[in-house]
């Protein structure tokens, strides 16, 4: 029972699905972007199978990757019936995120349509025919997508205007006892690395 | 009666006898500072340690600041309890704008006072980079402890008429003490070596008001 999703998947899809792993139990299967929907169309629908439940999606950015589908969209499906699941990724994209489109699957999992809009919102992912694709979780005035690595990690884009030290009359920067250690100073390109000394030489 | 913020003196006369000499800024700073009606912007999860803080344990009630009001056109001091996030900032801006002066605002926690570890896109790094804001009270979340010396702070402000930015200071900081915990998982061969310092210390931390159950 252990990989009888995937080989069901194989006997059917054959070459479009492009690798399989099974690690630790969990099966999992990229799949031919262009196959996306057919996929999980035969997931839902076909009886032994039967994966009524659309887990979580999300994109993760391979920057690496280049041209040969940089970004990867992840979905985990679960079957209340039988009790199993798997995990289908397919590589969309290439390195200026041109092509990052894939079927929307919202008529077949109702439970997608946020989903997709999240993975539309913070990975930049196009999903075609989605009733709604809107941004769900930032403000539409939002530019640019965050979850992909090429998004600076200290860039802000706020709603209201900043006050300035002039008009607020005291510095801005992180108070004491706040030092510049607070929060993620990896990733910052030009700020001082802070040594931590307060917990003494080990 | 002479100007405002000029030496009066007033006299009773009748069967009362006696004096009181005030300064009329003084005597309306002393007022305000016991009559602070809070609007509380509760977004996370410092509300959980709001709702310690209000209740009958630590009893803001003591201090006259214990009434909430649902509208800040009624509010004169700003609870920030928790993050606030890009999108929340209009919000926030237009809650302070609508409240009546004199007015104050309290960043309740490490998110409200710098953003915290939330240090990206989605998170404004403090309430003080949209609107003004009078007394930092770090801690994830701070002790009710802590937010009653914030309040108190604030009080005194409030008397003497002090608009500068004040933070709140641990009392005492158990990373900087030898027996601290963060040390005691960093360095220590042997934890319960350990044991009688820190013993020691919760008593001290008890002598001083802290430390929660005797």
């Amino acid at each position: 029972m252990s990989t009888y999703v995937l080989e069901q998947l194989q006997a059917r899809f054959g070459a479009a699905i492009l690798e399989t792993h099974s690690d630790f139990g969990d099966d999992t299967a990229v799949v031919e972007p262009g196959q996306w929907r057919a996929v999980c169309e035969f997931l839902r629908t076909e009886s032994s199978l039967d994966f009524d439940m659309p887990v979580d999606l999300c994109g993760v950015d391979y920057p690496a990757r280049g041209d040969a589908g940089r970004m990867e969209v992840v979905m985990h499906l679960y079957s209340v019936s039988k009790g199993h699941r798997v995990r289908l990724k397919a590589r969309v994209g290439d390195a200026d995120m041109e092509g990052a489109e894939l079927d929307s699957v919202t008529s077949i999992w109702p439970g997608m349509n946020w989903l997709e809009r999240e993975v539309f919102d913070m990975s930049g992912v196009r999903f075609r025919g989605h009733p709604d694709l809107r941004r769900i979780l930032m403000y539409p005035e939002f530019e640019g997508h965050p979850l992909q690595r090429t998004y600076p990690a200290d860039k802000t884009q706020p709603l209201v205007e900043y006050r300035t030290e002039e008009e607020a009359g005291v510095p801005l920067g992180k108070l004491e006892p706040f030092g510049p250690d607070e929060g993620m100073s990896f990733g910052r390109h030009g700020a001082p690395r802070v040594e931590d000394t307060r917990y003494g030489e080990d | 009666m002479g100007n405002v913020g000029q030496a009066t003196s007033l006299t009773l006369d009748g069967s009362e006898q006696g004096y009181a000499t005030t300064r009329v800024d003084a005597l309306l700073g002393w007022a305000r500072k016991y009559s602070l009606f809070a609007y509380p912007f509760v977004t996370a999860c410092c509300g959980m340690e709001f709702m310690a803080l209000t209740s009958p344990r630590f009893d803001l009630a003591r201090f006259g600041a214990e009434a909430p009001r649902f509208s800040p056109r009624q509010a004169d001091l700003l609870w920030v309890v928790g993050t606030i996030s890009q999108r929340q900032g209009p919000v926030l801006k237009r809650v302070y704008e609508q409240m009546m002066e004199p007015k104050w605002v309290l960043a309740f926690g490490t998110c409200a006072s710098s953003g915290g570890f939330y240090d990206n896109y989605t998170t404004i790094a403090g309430t003080d980079k949209i609107i003004p804001t009078d007394v930092y009270i770090p801690g994830c979340p701070p002790r009710p402890e802590a937010v009653l010396d914030g309040l108190m702070l604030l009080q005194d402000k409030i008397a003497s008429g002090d608009r500068r930015a004040g933070v709140v200071k641990p009392r005492f900081d158990p990373a900087q003490r030898a027996s601290g915990l963060a040390q005691l998982r960093r360095s220590a061969k042997d934890p319960r070596e350990l044991l009688p310092a820190l013993e020691e210390q919760e008593a001290k931390a008890r002598a001083i008001g802290h430390g929660g159950q005797t």
